[in-house]
């Protein structure tokens, strides 16, 4: 515990000193969120080796909790991506905040508030302990989120973002009143049996799913998410998408792991959620220009494909099919931690092409393969990864979703499941046309723009977090022996004794087809390079390009062209906006074409109701008379009627 | 111990022929028996032996716009299926490698490929080539699921999740009510197959148009030996896809080695019936493309639910 | 003492409240209230709790002290006298008080409160001292006086808590003196931001602030 403890109180402290230096504040902060996360890593291994589950109690707050803090094997498992996100945005942001367009000092303190409110969330066994940490963590990212507030575009981010997570907050506390009403204490544990069926246990459930739903960015009330992570300073939007989205996640595993017998809907309402999250959230990412924003639709897809696992494996759990329920749990919790890391390094090489080029859309980009080819190497890795492709780690999740998903639908009892696999190849496939777009036109060909031209190599200090981040996608995609036992800990937690390594014995087959394709790879490419064109003439050829003169930037494929087809195909669920201008006469006016992807939900559905809602409501004014005695006077009215309603 | 090792190694020495030497036939013989079909005589079968030959000595010019991504295209494809070619049962014969799951790592391992190939032809800088790529991925996300609705039917129907017991499983087609959605399914997959494999109807290999084409527009400025990476690629990819329709129409011989002929024997008739459908009909236009894909779908999607039934 | 005479006196200072013109001395009146509202529990004979008479003492050192001392320099910086126009004149203001008492001990009556050995008079000068406090708030301009104002209002609830203070834990009211440093507190800020802007501390001008 006390490793723990000394992580949380690292964290939280990190910011502080640099209050008082006058220079190297972010090099201290690092250096401290470093050391805070090799020994929050170094308890949740301990735990996840198998190690004794340490729990700290406080009996002297005269709170009758057993304990308030518990740091198991679930815990651990999401405390390390949180930490290892932490130091290296940490890191990271030694340069990316050094141009100083905020105020470095603040974003430094609330980012190791936030880090030390996650800390404390995963390992929160008490209700009001648990809530205190997710408000201190929805406060902290909602003051992230507004770091660069001049800009009209994030205040408004952060304000969708402080109205959604208080609105999940509200159900939070409705859904954990209620279940304190059915365990008759404040302590999170087990839940009786028959709850879970019961018309209480129902409204709890639904209370639960839209709380964590709001934050986790499931689908139909994802509302404040692509806003806020595009707005968010990139190693923010990497800590948010990478680990305080999964907090909702988190909710909803502990969730499965205090019902017993979750009836068998609920496993079906997850994989409806999850179907809905992964197809429109990758379909929208499909649509956008703004590389931030495609980054963040593309964690949508993912929280989706992380409720599909779940969902497979409540379905298990329902139904006692405990090898379904232990692949179904592993693969979510797999990508919850490959997800962190294959998201966070993305939004840090997204973040350092934002930082060289100025913009975040990608049309004004192009050939920084050449400028950045560290940073380019970077964001094709976690491409790679994101996509499910083998042998990186996004595939070995998928895969054991796949399995539960393929078992499930071998075995007559959920034959439905199917669609699941139709859902989940549809992902695959939709992504990689997706990174394609994005790797492609911000990476590839020529630029675009002089900045995109003017671009250079992110400093070596925001490389070297993007390095640990590429690292750990590779290894796990390799080596996935190295995380099953531990993943098998993990699940143990979700009431199925059914270790998933068991039912995955030819792991190590992985690693040899892995190594297989690489050495061929390897060979290939040497092959091929060795036939190259020796004369001294010929690094300066063009692109043959069917033999036009010369390729222009401006004639390359666009992003937009580039999903065209496949968002013209989807137009019945993303209502693209096309602003098109008539082309007349034998010599026309020069016209302009656009195309974008506004949100379904936030942009047609929510914003218009409340304009309509707050025109209704103007008619209110009149009370508004800007007095303060009249305002005091309507206090006085009220508390006198109460009174006098009181008495007769 | 000998007894059970000369068997071993004839099928590995098999399993290689397959792969390594065999494929550059496939297309060979697809563009003989269309010329056959419009009258000529047509180039010789070993037409792609010789161009591959050439080309390997040829010297590669890469254009200055690229990167190191550009060669990754044909490497990462014809790596990566050559790690899915020792996944795939060729016939009867047993396999190399078979794991539950294995299916996914196929179907992915192909993805792979094609994301590769998509950056490469991105990285040319070229407005045709991106042209070919859009067209690409678009058209494989419909591919996708009608691939995994055809092995969902499968491991339905055989409870197995490996490729080699789905596919392997003749006896249990010929006994009467599986017989349609083998069909079905098969169906399915022949769509999936001319769209991967960028065959009439949906794309033309030897079409010079370049607005029209989807697989060799993306390659236009490959040359040398990465060209012919991409040309070997493409015929083993034939023959690997080719393996999950001929696979489970394949009778059960009794010798192993019979077995491996009566592979070749389907891989020969497989490339003449895709001989014979590129001389009947004609191309489709690029917008009826995802039409036929999603019958494609349709039909995969049928065949699970007539197993449901 | 008896605690009665102290409630007494507390009524007697809210009709003197309303009536004053002088912001001086309404402060000076406010302190006075603040110090008996200390010395209350002390009469009612709750001194044998410790932290009763803690917290008295605190209230006294607060409301008399500290509390005096920030009025003072706001005083200082703004360098106003009297209550030129308020928007009730002082005799409605007078009677509109009068009224509100009358209303107190008709309301204190109906009340369902345990009944006891508390004062008969707490109940009623509780009410009638937060409808003073309101009458303050609502019908003066000056953001001073509304501070005053807001002090009585404190001093009502105050009185009011007394009724429970023996079942009521410390927190609570600990809570409530922090509320009120606070309150003054941003009060003071409040006035400061407003003289400046305006050149006045009319509250009125802060109408302009609405959209």
């Amino acid at each position: 515990m006390s490793l723990y403890l000394l992580s949380l109180l690292l964290a939280a402290g990190s910011g502080i000193p640099g209050l008082f230096l006058r220079r190297r504040g972010a090099e201290v902060a690092a250096g401290l969120m470093t050391a805070s996360a090799l020994a929050g890593i170094g308890a949740a291994l301990g735990v996840l080796a198998g190690g004794p589950v340490p729990s700290l109690r406080l009996p002297a707050l005269a709170l009758t909790s057993p304990s308030l803090l518990v740091l198991d094997a679930i815990a651990a498992w999401f405390l390390i991506p949180v930490l290892l996100l932490a130091a290296c945005g940490a890191w990271y942001g030694v340069r990316y905040w050094e141009d100083a367009h905020g105020h470095p000092r603040w974003v430094r303190l609330v980012f190791g508030g936030l880090t030390a409110a996650l800390i404390l969330l995963v390992a929160a066994a008490h209700t009001w302990l648990f809530l205190l940490a997710w408000e201190a963590m929805a406060i902290g990212a909602f003051f992230l989120v507004s770091t660069e507030d001049r800009l009209p575009e994030t205040r408004r981010a952060a304000w969708i973002y402080l109205v959604s997570t208080h609105t999940g907050t509200l159900c939070l506390i409705g859904a954990f009143a209620l279940l304190a009403g059915v365990a008759g204490t404040w302590d999170l544990g087990a839940l009786p049996r028959g709850f879970a069926s019961s018309r209480l246990g129902t409204q709890t459930f639904l209370l639960f799913m839209v709380g964590f739903g709001l934050k986790a960015g499931v689908m139909p009330i994802h509302i404040w998410l692509p806003p806020a992570h595009a707005a968010a300073p990139s190693h923010v939007s990497a800590l948010m998408s990478g680990v305080l989205i999964k907090m909702g996640i988190l909710g909803m595993v502990r969730l499965i792991a205090w019902v017993p017998d979750p009836p068998l809907w609920w496993g079906a309402l997850f994989l409806g959620l999850g179907g809905v999250s992964g197809i429109l959230g990758v379909a929208f990412a499909l649509g956008q220009h703004d590389l931030k924003r495609l980054l963040a639709y593309h964690s949508i897809e993912n929280i989706g494909i992380i409720l599909l696992g779940l969902g497979l494996g409540l379905i298990g759990k329902s139904t006692s099919q405990s090898a379904l329920a232990a692949l179904g749990f592993a693969g979510a919790l797999l990508h919850v931690l490959n997800h962190s890391l294959f998201k966070g390094l993305l939004f840090l090489a997204g973040g350092s092409v934002v930082h060289a080029t100025g913009t975040r859309n990608l049309e004004r980009m192009g050939g920084l393969a050449k400028a950045m080819p560290w940073t380019s190497a970077a964001f094709l890795t976690g491409s790679w990864a994101i996509c499910g492709l083998p042998p990186l780690n996004g595939f070995v999740s998928e895969w054991f979703i796949y399995l539960g998903a393929f078992r499930a639908m071998a075995g007559a009892r959920w034959p439905w499941s199917v669609g699941v696999l139709a859902a989940l190849a549809l992902i695959g496939a939709l992504a990689l046309a997706c990174f394609a777009k994005a790797y492609g036109t911000a990476f590839l060909g020529t630029p675009r723009t002089p900045a995109a031209a003017a671009a250079h190599e992110a400093p070596r200090m925001m490389l070297l977090p993007m390095a640990v981040l590429a690292g750990a996608c590779v290894l796990i995609g390799v080596f996935p022996m190295v995380i099953a036992s531990a993943l098998d800990r993990a699940i143990a937690g979700l009431g199925q004794a059914l270790p998933a390594s068991s039912r995955l014995a030819h792991l190590p087959l992985v690693t040899v087809l892995a190594l297989t394709l690489a050495l061929l790879a390897l060979g290939l490419a040497r092959w091929a390079w060795a036939g190259r064109r020796s004369e001294p003439v010929p690094a300066e050829l063009p692109t043959w390009d069917c033999g036009y003169a010369e390729a222009l930037p401006r004639a390359q494929y666009t992003a937009s062209s580039f999903a065209d087809g496949l968002v013209t195909g989807a137009r019945w669920a993303l209502f693209p906006k096309v602003h098109e201008a008539q082309v007349q006469g034998p010599f026309p006016e020069p016209a302009r074409f656009e195309s974008h992807v506004p949100d379904l939900v936030l942009d047609r559905v929510l914003d218009p109701a409340f304009r309509l809602g707050s025109r209704g409501l103007a008619l209110l004014h009149v009370f508004q008379t800007g007095q303060l005695p009249v305002y005091l006077l309507y206090v006085l009215l009220t508390l006198l009627f109460l009174l006098i309603w009181m008495v007769v | 111990m000998s007894q059970a090792l000369v068997p071993a190694l004839l099928n590995l020495l098999f399993r290689a022929f397959v792969v390594l030497l065999l494929p550059p036939l496939i297309p060979g013989l697809i563009t003989k028996i269309k010329a056959w079909m419009a009258g000529r005589s047509g180039p010789p079968v070993l037409q792609l032996y010789y161009d591959l030959a050439k080309l390997a000595r040829k010297q590669a010019v890469f254009s200055r716009t690229t990167t190191w991504v550009f060669l990754a295209g044909p490497v990462g494809t014809v790596a990566a299926l050559l790690v899915a070619s020792l996944l795939i049962p060729l016939g009867h014969t047993a396999p190399l490698l078979a794991f539950e799951g294995d299916v996914i790592l196929f179907a992915y391992l192909l993805g792979l490929g094609r994301f590769l190939t998509v950056l490469s032809a991105l990285d040319t800088g070229s407005a045709f080539e991106g042209m070919g790529a859009a067209r690409e991925v678009s058209f494989s996300a419909l591919a996708e699921p009608a691939l995994f609705f055809g092995f969902a039917a499968l491991a339905r129907a055989t409870g197995s999740l490996s490729l080699t017991p789905m596919l392997q499983s003749h006896g249990m087609w010929t006994a009467g009510h599986l017989s349609g959605p083998l069909m079905l399914i098969l169906a399915g997959w022949g769509i999936v197959f001319l769209a991967e494999n960028s065959r009439i109807p949906v794309d033309d290999p030897n079409t010079h148009l370049e607005l029209t084409m989807i697989h060799e527009v993306m390659v236009l400025d490959h040359s040398g030996r990465p060209l012919a990476l991409i040309l070997y690629g493409a015929s083993l990819k034939l023959v690997v896809l080719g393996a999950l329709l001929v696979d489970p129409l394949l009778p059960v011989l009794s010798k192993g080695w019979l077995n491996g002929l009566a592979f070749l024997g389907g891989i020969t008739l497989l490339a003449v019936v895709v001989g014979l459908v590129e001389s009947t009909t004609a191309r489709f236009r690029m917008n009826k493309v995802p039409q036929f894909l999603v019958a494609g779908v349709l039909a995969s999607a049928f065949a699970f639910l007539l197993l449901l039934v | 003492m008896s605690p009665d005479f102290l409630i007494a006196l507390t009524m007697l200072t809210n009709f003197t409240l309303v009536a004053t013109s002088r912001v001086n001395k309404a402060i000076q009146l406010a302190v006075f209230q603040g110090i008996l509202m200390g010395l209350i529990p002390l009469a009612m004979g709750l001194g044998k709790h410790t932290h009763i008479l803690l917290l008295a003492l605190v209230a006294i050192a607060v409301k008399g002290g500290f509390i005096p001392y920030l009025f003072r320099r706001a005083l200082r910086q703004v360098k106003i006298r009297r209550e030129v126009d308020p928007y009730v004149g002082y005799t409605v203001s007078l009677m509109l008080c009068a009224a509100g008492t009358g209303l107190s001990l008709v309301l204190a009556h109906a009340l369902p409160l345990k009944a006891g050995t508390t004062p008969t008079f707490l109940v009623p000068a509780a009410l009638a001292t937060l409808f003073t406090g309101f009458l303050l708030l609502v019908s003066r301009r000056t953001a001073l006086t509304q501070v005053v104002g807001y002090l009585v209002l404190e001093n009502g609830i105050y009185l009011f808590g007394l009724l429970l203070v023996e079942e009521m834990p410390v927190l609570v009211e600990t809570g409530i003196l922090l509320d009120l440093f606070v309150g003054v507190f941003v009060m003071g800020i409040v006035i400061n931001h407003i003289h400046m802007t305006f050149d006045s501390t009319d509250t009125g001008f802060l109408a302009e602030l609405k959209d």
